[in-house]
């Protein structure tokens, strides 16, 4: 008798959670346009948001946008992928060969940490301005992640797993390709989805320091032109950027380890 | 038993530091060969001798202060701030279904996006930069704290409950400790953060702390100081982790031993 009433009760309820799960987003943007407007601050310190996304509009038909958020994307993804590259290759090397290990294993311990965004200026010193350097300064500051989780996930790989294909007449090669590699991909997926957000904040700040064309590079002349709009639009637009390529690696790892348990579980990002 | 023991260890320390010593050594000739520049490279011994004089004249000592407090400030206000969230957020759904969708929103977005705006709010002094820190670090700290609180144990609660604690003793006993395994993690990566955001900042926008004066060493061609202080913010930031990784190991056992 009751199970329409329950029914609309569950429905008004969820209703309820959803309206509030996007109250804040809402009275985030609502509030900046309403304090923007109010004449509390100046049009300086924070322009409105129909303000800023009237820039991007502008900034998009003229095309500067798509320039510079290409420019931006190819080189963190590009740093990216020669570090994701690298570090696993240098990670196997490492679990392999103990000289290997020997030599690097202090080096990668000690570099891990260390705040690598300052050896910035020694990389303009060395390679100039341009995308060379703004690359290799991504790839300095992401690799260590890479590393670091694929010596940890070869490590951490069930002896029994790699004895058995042996025994089964595997060879080295295969064990690596067929064995070692698939078993350790869950901990090498999370070195990647540290080393995304690394590369992009990296790039960022590269394109801040040393000028020229890409997001960063756009905000900082913004700034310099006292063009608050601008540098707004560049966090709308760097903020975008960010959310895609962290939900598309998300995304990616749940596609690679749909045969692992891991993708049963409920995810929290 | 123990001097073998113990020389082992030195054996141990010993061999995992050469390749660091081949490294050093390795720079050190091939600035004094003149494999490359020695405006690129100055050599090493030339760095350290640059080191001891900025120490001498202070000028290390004031920016490294300036820098440190920076930091410092913006990574305690999110310490406090962040935690605060994440144990709210565990603890009443309202706070959870209003904050996790911008907690969402804003963990992907480069932090570093935020070093004009912070400038054009605050100005070229400390405030910017313990703001830019403040921001950026608190959202790891936050998902660090809530991911720990909203993990304890639902027996514990139960039956702290059935005993008739009260919610604030609850929180207290039951939710904060079992939050501060992943909170200390969280903290972690946003030690990291505070660095990198600090010498980002300080590299393209200031007037004092270490990222300035690499800026300012760097134009005037002053490279073997510059490398002093870009290795000086290196070290630090590896010990600042190291340090840490200490202090949350000692946390962690005594919150085993308190329990």
């Amino acid at each position: 008798m009751s199970a329409p009433h329950d029914r609309a009760a569950r429905l008004l309820n969820a209703a309820g959670w959803l309206a509030l799960r996007s109250a804040g987003i809402v009275a985030l943007l609502v509030g900046w346009e309403v304090a923007a407007k109010s004449g509390a601050v100046t049009t300086f310190v924070l322009p409105p948001l129909s303000l800023v996304l009237e820039r991007i509009w502008g900034d998009a038909v003229s095309g500067e946008l798509w320039l510079n958020t290409g420019l931006t994307l190819y080189r963190a993804l590009v740093g990216f992928a020669i570090a994701a590259l690298g570090g696993i290759v240098l990670g196997v090397a490492m679990s392999r060969n103990v000289a290997v290990n020997w030599l690097f294993d202090p080096i990668i311990s000690v570099g891990f940490p260390m705040p690598k965004i300052a050896f910035l200026p020694v990389v303009i010193l060395w390679l100039g301005l341009y995308d060379v350097a703004k690359i290799s300064m991504v790839v300095l500051d992401a690799i260590f992640p890479v590393v670091t989780a694929t010596v940890i996930g070869i490590r951490g790989v069930e002896r029994e797993l790699i004895w058995s294909a042996r025994n089964m007449g595997a060879s080295n090669r295969e064990v690596m390709w067929q064995v070692v590699l698939p078993a350790a991909l869950p901990q090498i997926l999370t070195g990647l989805q540290v080393a995304l957000p690394i590369a992009l904040i990296v790039t960022i700040v590269a394109e801040m320091m040393m000028g020229g064309y890409g997001l960063g590079g756009a905000m900082m002349s913004a700034s310099r032109f006292a063009q608050s709009p601008g540098v707004f639009a560049g966090i709308v637009e760097i903020a975008v950027v960010g959310f895609v390529l962290v939900k598309g690696m998300a995304l990616i790892r749940r596609r690679a380890l749909a045969w692992h348990p891991e993708a049963m579980e409920p995810s929290t990002v | 038993m123990m001097v073998p023991r113990a020389q082992a260890r030195v054996m141990t320390a010993l061999s995992r530091a050469l390749p660091l010593v081949l490294l050093a050594l390795l720079w050190e000739a091939a600035a004094r060969f003149e494999w490359v520049s020695a405006s690129a490279l100055p050599p090493l011994s030339d760095v350290v001798r640059a080191w001891v004089d900025m120490i001498a004249s202070g000028e290390l000592v004031t920016n490294g202060l300036a820098s440190l407090w920076r930091a410092g400030a913006g990574l305690a206000l999110s310490i406090v701030v962040g935690a605060a969230l994440g144990i709210a957020m565990a603890w009443w759904r309202p706070v959870n279904a209003l904050l996790n969708p911008l907690v969402e929103l804003f963990y992907p977005v480069p932090k570093s996006a935020l070093i004009p705006v912070t400038v054009i709010w605050l100005g070229f002094g400390d405030g910017s930069k313990i703001l830019l820190i403040f921001l950026g670090c608190m959202i790891p700290i936050t998902i660090g704290a809530y991911n720990g609180a909203r993990s304890s144990d639902r027996a514990l609660v139960w039956s702290a409950r059935s005993m008739g604690a009260s919610r604030a003793r609850m929180l207290l006993d039951v939710v904060v400790p079992s939050a501060l395994p992943e909170l200390l993690n969280g903290i972690r990566t946003a030690l990291a953060l505070a660095f990198i955001l600090l010498v980002s900042s300080e590299l393209i926008v200031a007037r004092a702390g270490f990222g300035y004066l690499i800026g300012f060493l760097g134009a005037n061609g002053s490279y073997d100081a510059m490398y002093a202080v870009v290795l000086t913010v290196a070290f630090l930031g590896f010990a600042a982790d190291r340090l840490y990784q200490m202090f949350m190991n000692w946390m962690l056992q005594w919150r085993e031993q308190a329990t």
